[in-house]
């Protein structure tokens, strides 16, 4: 558990607080960049079919 | 020298929850307070409190850590009474269902912390971002905002306490039972090879201003201590007992109506007691 | 349609919608600007000469600004709960206002923090709230999940960014933003959990001050009843804020944006969620009743003190509670154009009456019997800086509604 301001500190509501922070900030993390690969990927596929049919 | 030890207080819910080293507290006697304002103004001396012209009779953005009340019993002459309560920090514990100092718990920064050691609730300036969410939820008043930046007659910037951090705009400050007199008197007590302090070593700079001798200081739970037999005189209270949150400031008065005064609303119940 | 009439921006306007002349909307634009200019000099003056600008006080430390803050995040309720109703819920007729919900949303979250920024007394220290986090305070609560919802309300206002018709020519952008559609239903859920929590803590700010008997409530674990009293609240009046702003925009574009039934949908279900809000006030405030008078608070002593008589709780649970519910929950009167403002009027009103109260009324009231019953009055630095992000709002939406294609029924409801 990376402790903020370095302060060591075992505590459970600590754990479930921070835990739910940085599950929430990779799935947000996780969406965007599934968005910006998919769409860039898609970029490619497109313009690669555009050369096949040239 | 006997250890300092917890002990079971008779009447007042103490010992409970925290299991601190030393527990200092006051004790103010009502009866003796002449309303001097002494207190005040060592604390302000003590602590490098600012103040401003314009703020003296305005208690809404008064800076004071330690602050007088007047009240009377509201009757004519010639049964009007009158009593002053001086109001530093409680300190408040909490205990069973609020086991936490109200304001302690809500600060959001951990700019201000309960003392496992010492049981003061201590104030981090340089922490503290001046939400000022532990101001509402103090229910004594004792926190006081800067509003503005400390500004020092000429000259008297050479007279600040060097063991006090002044405070910045912004930030919340209050009562810290001049800690820094405790810090100090630690210090010299290690030097001399000594792990307990002495009553008389550590003394806030309210108690020793008051002239009347009303305010008495020290370790509650130690029994050599003075504040230890007075809190459990049967004329002490504490204000807001009712709230839980368990303060370590004690008052004493044989007066009636000023016991009553601690612990209940301006209303019906407290139709007997005005302020001044 | 001749260059005349085309307005001199029309690139950048969705197809198929008319847009007034780039003139009249600059015009606009600057005519906004003037009081944003009188906010953004109060700002200026709060960070430059400290707080003492402002009428708050030691008695006061919360005031416009907090309340104002509460307010704002409850009335922005309605980009969580909509978003809720579409993506997890597939009330699939709410897609034509979503949009729209999460616009409102984005500049009601915006000015929260916005406000924030003003308020503490060190702005350059407010990143030591996720520094020094203290885990068990209500505050650091909504700081977190305020800030990382408002990371979802600019994840959702992304895809429409992107569809702008200049921009959605390039490929890349048009495609994220089609994938972030497709993501949206997990997106939308992630919104709905972090508004939960930091509706619920805004209720918890008041509700744990156990020094405070008029604010204190106790609860379930470590959650006052307030705070879930506040989650049903945003969801009552999220809604009815976004029916209001949504029928104001119309009034200004001067044509139909929304159908009605879409406009209908959001005001039932927001009259059926201020239903269950009523009766779990009602009986958490005959609860209360009862809870403070064992510490010594008798009911009198919180409603004696002037101007917060008891109209105050008649005002706030019958007159902006009961009667807007009533409009809501009868379908005849929900359909009249002017009942249904009304109530909507109402219903806000009371939620952010009831967010004044939990926070300005709290401090008016004196604990310590000896202590006096202080008022409190915001002054014009306070106004204009919470002002200031009503004009900005103002601002935004004209841009969004300008150049982005936020309604998915104009086209429909305005064939040129």
């Amino acid at each position: 558990m990376f402790p903020f301001a370095f302060e060591w500190v075992v505590e459970p509501t600590r754990y479930v607080f921070m835990g739910a922070l940085y599950a929430v900030l990779l799935g947000l993390v996780i969406l965007i960049h599934y968005a910006g690969i998919r769409a860039f990927l898609d970029l490619i596929c497109k313009k690669g079919k555009e050369e096949e049919h040239h | 020298m006997k250890e300092a030890h917890h002990d079971e207080g008779h009447g007042h819910e103490e010992g409970h929850g925290h299991g601190t080293k030393y527990k200092f507290g006051m004790v103010i006697d009502l009866d003796k307070c002449t309303g001097c304002g002494a207190c005040m103004v060592a604390c302000m001396a003590e602590n490098n409190i600012p103040f401003r012209k314009e703020d003296t009779n305005n208690r809404l953005t008064q800076n004071f850590w330690m602050r007088v009340y007047k009240i009377s019993n509201g009757l004519p002459f010639p049964d009007t009474e009158i009593s002053y309560i001086p109001r530093p920090c409680q300190h408040c514990e909490g205990h069973g269902h609020h086991a936490a100092t109200p304001c302690v718990s809500v600060c959001p920064a951990t700019a201000t912390d309960y003392s496992e050691e010492t049981g003061i609730v201590s104030q981090i300036y340089t922490r503290c971002f001046g939400c000022r969410y532990c101001m509402a939820a103090c229910p004594y008043h004792v926190r006081v905002f800067n509003w503005w930046d400390a500004r020092w007659p000429k000259g008297m910037e050479k007279y600040l306490n060097p063991d006090v951090s002044p405070r910045m705009r912004g930030v919340v400050e209050k009562c810290s039972f001049c800690f820094h007199r405790f810090q100090r008197a630690r210090n010299k007590a290690y030097a001399e090879g000594r792990r307990e302090l002495r009553e008389d070593e550590y003394q806030t700079a309210c108690t020793q201003a008051c002239p009347a001798g009303a305010i008495t200081f020290g370790d509650l739970q130690n029994p050599e201590h003075k504040v230890h037999k007075l809190k459990d005189s049967p004329y002490a209270f504490r204000l807001l007992e009712k709230l839980g949150t368990n303060p370590k400031v004690y008052y004493l008065s044989q007066r009636d109506w000023v016991r009553k005064a601690a612990d209940v609303y301006m209303g019906e119940e407290g139709k007997d007691v005005f302020p001044g | 349609m001749d260059s005349a009439t085309v307005p001199f921006d029309s690139a950048l306007i969705p197809e198929g919608v008319k847009r007034c002349q780039l003139k009249w909307f600059l015009f606009w634009m600057a005519l906004l600007h003037g009081p944003l200019m009188i906010g953004v000099l109060s700002y200026l003056m709060c960070w430059g000469l400290a707080l003492n600008v402002t009428y708050l006080n030691n008695n006061f430390p919360f005031g416009l600004w907090i309340a104002a803050d509460l307010g704002v995040i409850a009335l922005g309720g309605g980009a969580f709960f909509t978003g809720f109703l579409r993506y997890v819920l597939d009330i699939d007729d709410l897609k034509h206002i979503v949009n729209f919900a999460v616009v409102i949303g984005f500049i009601c979250y915006l000015a929260a923090q916005g406000i924030l920024g003003v308020d503490i007394g060190q702005p350059l220290r407010g990143w030591f709230i996720f520094w020094h986090a203290n885990v068990h305070s209500m505050l650091t609560e909504v700081a977190f999940c305020i800030t990382c919802y408002f990371s979802v309300l600019c994840v959702e206002y992304l895809p429409l960014l992107l569809e702008n018709r200049q921009i959605n020519k390039l490929g890349f952008f048009h495609g994220m933003a089609h994938h972030l559609h497709g993501a949206m239903p997990t997106i939308a859920a992630i919104g709905v959990f972090l508004s939960c929590f930091h509706q619920g803590s805004l209720g918890g700010v008041p509700g744990v001050l156990y020094g405070r008997p008029f604010a204190y409530r106790e609860g379930l674990l470590i959650w006052p009843w307030t705070f879930f009293l506040f989650i049903l609240s945003a969801m009552a009046c999220g809604p009815c804020f976004t029916i209001l702003i949504t029928r104001i925009t119309e009034g200004f574009a001067r044509k139909q944006l929304v159908k009605r039934n879409v406009i209908d949908i959001l005001a039932k279900i927001s009259g059926r969620m201020l239903l269950v809000y009523l009766v779990l006030k009602t009986l958490d405030t005959l609860y209360w009743i009862s809870t403070a008078a064992k510490v010594g608070a008798p009911f009198k002593s919180f409603y004696s003190t002037a101007p917060y008589g008891i109209w105050v709780l008649i005002a706030e649970i019958g007159i902006f509670g009961y009667i807007p519910l009533v409009i809501l929950l009868k379908k005849e009167w929900r359909q009249n154009d002017f009942f249904l403002l009304l109530a909507c009027l109402l219903n806000c009103t009371g939620i952010f009456m009831n967010r004044w109260i939990m926070t300005v009324q709290t401090l008016v009231l004196p604990v310590m019997p000896f202590d006096k019953a202080v008022g409190y009055h915001p002054n014009w630095v306070e106004w204009a800086s919470t002002l200031m992000w009503l004009w900005l709002g103002a601002i935004f939406i004209s841009l969004s509604y300008r150049y982005l294609p936020i309604f998915s029924q104009e086209r429909e409801l305005n064939p040129t």
